[in-house]
């Protein structure tokens, strides 16, 4: 199965190397990860989707927890979540038919032409993992030219955070606790 | 006060307490060395190979419970010191290894002698640094030692481009909180997870606890042994526990493993409660996994949240310092008894393999000498009070075998990483640590020799240490493993070696050669009456097999016992792709 796991990272230099080659190092599968900065400039966030068990993700928390540099891990596969991706495609559009096939595409799924050009135009699409593979399935018929995918961003609805979450406290252990930091 | 990086790295050593440092100089480690001429009261021990620094670190930190100091050159000098950080990351051991760089405005241009060092030692450090800015460099420092020795100790490597060691700063030694917002120690365990604990322990009926490496690092010997008292329970050790219950305690099982005895691993397998303590169920201590203690409940409690349920799935995992749950668990203890259980363990320790291996050797009538009995005599002749440091193979189970110990933090080994080489180096780290102990290293052959330039070091410091070299001419625990899985062709595993007296004499080092059992009370007296190294050759027979031992990856009740057996077991145990 698939599981996301949200880390808040410090933003030094080779903390993602850090990240990525703990998928490695551990065997983990990676499905894909999305890396950005938060509105802390001192901050990223990673969204990690890997594939395998729950117990593997567990691990997978604890050892990205392990990094010095990843301040917050939260896996949110069972959390009520806005899950995004999003997809950029460049379609072929040398005829009038193919452009009037991608815009309505477009209308029907709510997807958005971003750039026109002579040959190709460039649409933009965004939705939950699933919406952005029903979309490039629509797309499938048309003549895609290139297409690239953000990667899965995740965020808890609801009140609670990254920060001062209780996450910490519910992640290696049988019961609630308090660890203290330093 | 106006300081260059260099005298900024030497500061900070002293404000950690650093007294020893073990390195070997280099173009880009050169300010720090010219700037260690002002701080005579460092002391700096000249190696002579890098690996050999990070070696003796480990073993000054494996000896004394502080943080080894291990500095080296950019490029060469920094991978030659890989395979000690792996040792010490596998066996948490505290260590600050600090390296030379190139220019910052270099990095990145192949420059001579430039490593990416920080990545090559990403996955062997329990965490990295390269320095950009002087400014950076105390807080830094500071940060890296904090890092080596709290939490699960490890090594911390920092890395200093050779700029920012000549440039000047402000200095002062913080002593501010240290600001490490994703680095977190585990609090008290919380009273559910006390609670679901005591449950278990006041609930079973046939307990084994299995004391790691943690108890002693965590400094819980004395919190241990109440425990035990208490409950009455038995106690197994993994290699790296050895010193962590002493052995000659009635409770103590020995070894627990591949080579541990029949009674104590029987012990784990029927157990109805496994208490680990410390420990992260390395495959050489389960055996197959999937048999292992089939009949137990586990109680995990691990200063590394990672270990909890990583190979051994438990029904309470505590995360958390040994010494502090420990504390926490003891007051509201019942006292135990299990009485037909220690009854039933003592009947399984009638069948002792080291009892028999030791009787039989001395009834032999050939006269020759064994492994085994080097060790035996070596653990009688030193009252078993040595600070023993084995290298890696056949005389390194052995020692654990036959020489049992009653303190912690006197016998290293690496264990979880198994380095050969790493015996003689972390011996002489170790009596830095410890100049009041008799301290032996006891290598192989074929280890020996991996790290054998480091002769020099100890003639040129003049350490007080005893070598003893067990040599069969062989690679000892591969040439095993041939015998039982690979139908005896034994390929690349017969050595032809130096004359070892005359080599340790090349390097001025005293030395003798035992062939017979005869000698070796003579010999163990007259190394320990030599101020300064010296060194024993103890010959010994080539055909020689450590036993019990359990097949990689076969059951932990599944043991090769006796020579007779072996002969069956390629086809019992032909399983190629265990570790």
């Amino acid at each position: 199965m698939k599981n996301t796991l949200i880390c808040l990272v410090e933003n030094k230099p080779g903390v993602l190397n850090r990240v990525v080659s703990l998928f490695r190092r551990r065997n983990y599968n990676m499905d894909s990860l999305t890396v950005g900065r938060t509105h802390n400039p001192d901050i990223s966030r990673i969204t990690i989707v890997m594939e395998g068990e729950p117990f593997q993700a567990k691990l997978l928390a604890v050892n990205l927890y392990k990094l010095v540099d990843v301040i917050e891990v939260q896996d949110v596969t069972d959390i009520p979540t806005v899950d995004r991706d999003l997809v950029l495609a460049k379609i072929r559009t040398t005829d009038a038919y193919a452009r009037n096939n991608l815009t309505d595409l477009c209308y029907e799924m709510g997807a958005r032409i971003v750039d026109i050009g002579p040959e190709v135009t460039i649409v933009e699409f965004t939705g939950t993992e699933e919406n952005v593979e029903a979309f490039i399935n629509a797309l499938r018929p048309l003549d895609i030219v290139e297409l690239v995918r953000s990667g899965l961003v995740s965020m808890g609805r609801g009140v609670r955070n990254m920060q001062g979450s209780d996450y910490k406290s519910k992640r290696f252990v049988t019961a609630p606790r308090n660890g203290s930091s330093n | 006060m106006q300081l260059t990086g260099a005298e900024i790295i030497w500061e900070c050593l002293l404000k950690e307490g650093v007294e020893v440092v073990f390195g070997y100089p280099g173009g880009a480690i050169l300010p720090a060395y010219d700037a260690l001429n002002k701080y005579p009261q460092l002391h700096h021990v000249l190696v002579r190979h890098e690996q050999g620094a990070t070696h003796m670190a480990d073993g000054y930190a494996r000896a004394s419970g502080q943080v080894g100091v291990a500095v080296g050159t950019s490029g060469p000098g920094a991978t030659n010191m890989i395979t000690g950080m792996a040792t010490a990351m596998m066996d948490s051991t505290p260590m600050v290894v600090i390296t030379g760089q190139v220019p910052t405005s270099a990095i990145g241009s192949d420059a001579f002698q430039e490593t990416d060092v920080t990545g090559c030692t990403l996955p062997v450090t329990k965490h990295n640094y390269l320095v950009t800015r002087v400014e950076d460099l105390a807080e830094t420092i500071r940060e890296a030692f904090h890092i080596a020795r709290t939490g699960r100790p490890g090594p911390v490597l920092v890395d200093i481009p050779k700029d920012v060691q000549n440039a000047t700063t402000e200095f002062y030694y913080p002593n501010h909180p240290i600001q490490l917002p994703g680095y977190h120690l585990p609090g008290a365990a919380h009273y559910t997870e006390i609670e679901a604990a005591l449950k278990l322990i006041h609930e079973a009926e046939r307990p084994v606890i299995l004391a790691g490496h943690g108890v002693v690092m965590a400094g819980a010997v004395h919190e241990l042994r109440q425990f035990v008292e208490i409950t009455q329970t038995p106690v197994a050790l993994t290699l790296l526990g050895k010193g962590g219950f002493p052995e000659n305690h009635p409770l103590a099982l020995g070894m627990m493993g591949m080579h541990g005895e029949a009674a104590c691993n029987h012990a784990i397998q029927q157990a109805d409660l496994l208490l680990a303590f410390g420990m992260r169920f390395d495959d050489r201590v389960t055996g197959n996994i999937k048999t292992y203690s089939p009949h137990s409940k586990k109680i995990h409690i691990d200063i590394d949240p990672s270990e909890i349920n990583k190979n051994v799935r438990v029904d309470v995992g505590i995360w958390g310092d040994l010494k502090t749950v420990l504390q926490q668990l003891l007051p509201k203890l019942k006292t135990g008894q299990h009485q037909g259980w220690i009854a039933q363990i003592r009947e399984w320790q009638e069948d002792g393999n080291q009892r028999d291996i030791l009787q039989q050797l001395a009834e032999r009538p050939d006269g020759k000498l064994w492994a085994a009995q080097v060790i035996a005599d070596l653990f009688t002749y030193t009252k078993g009070e040595a600070l023993t440091v084995t290298d890696v193979g056949q005389h390194q189970m052995l020692e654990a075998q036959y020489y049992p110990h009653t303190r912690p933090q006197t016998m290293l080994t690496s264990g979880g990483l198994g380095t050969m080489g790493f015996g003689m180096p972390s011996a002489i780290g170790a009596k830095f640590a410890r100049p009041n102990e008799e301290v032996w290293s006891i290598s192989g052959d074929g280890g020996f020799q991996m790290t054998l330039c480091e002769l020099a070091t100890a003639r040129q410091e003049n350490i007080n240490i005893n070598i003893a070299i067990v040599n069969n001419s062989f690679l000892g625990m591969v040439r095993q493993w041939q015998e039982f899985f690979y139908e005896r062709r034994y390929k690349a595993t017969p050595l032809v070696n130096p004359d070892f007296v005359k080599l340790a004499e090349a390097y001025g080092i005293p030395a003798r050669r035992v062939t017979s059992r005869a000698e070796i009370q003579e010999a163990v007296e007259w190394s320990r009456s030599i101020e300064g190294p010296s060194l024993i050759e103890f010959v010994v027979e080539k055909d020689d097999i450590v036993y019990p031992m359990v097949p990689a990856g076969a059951d932990l009740h599944d043991m090769i016992r006796r020579p007779h057996y072996a002969a069956e077991v390629s086809q019992d145990f032909d399983n190629p792709n265990a570790v």
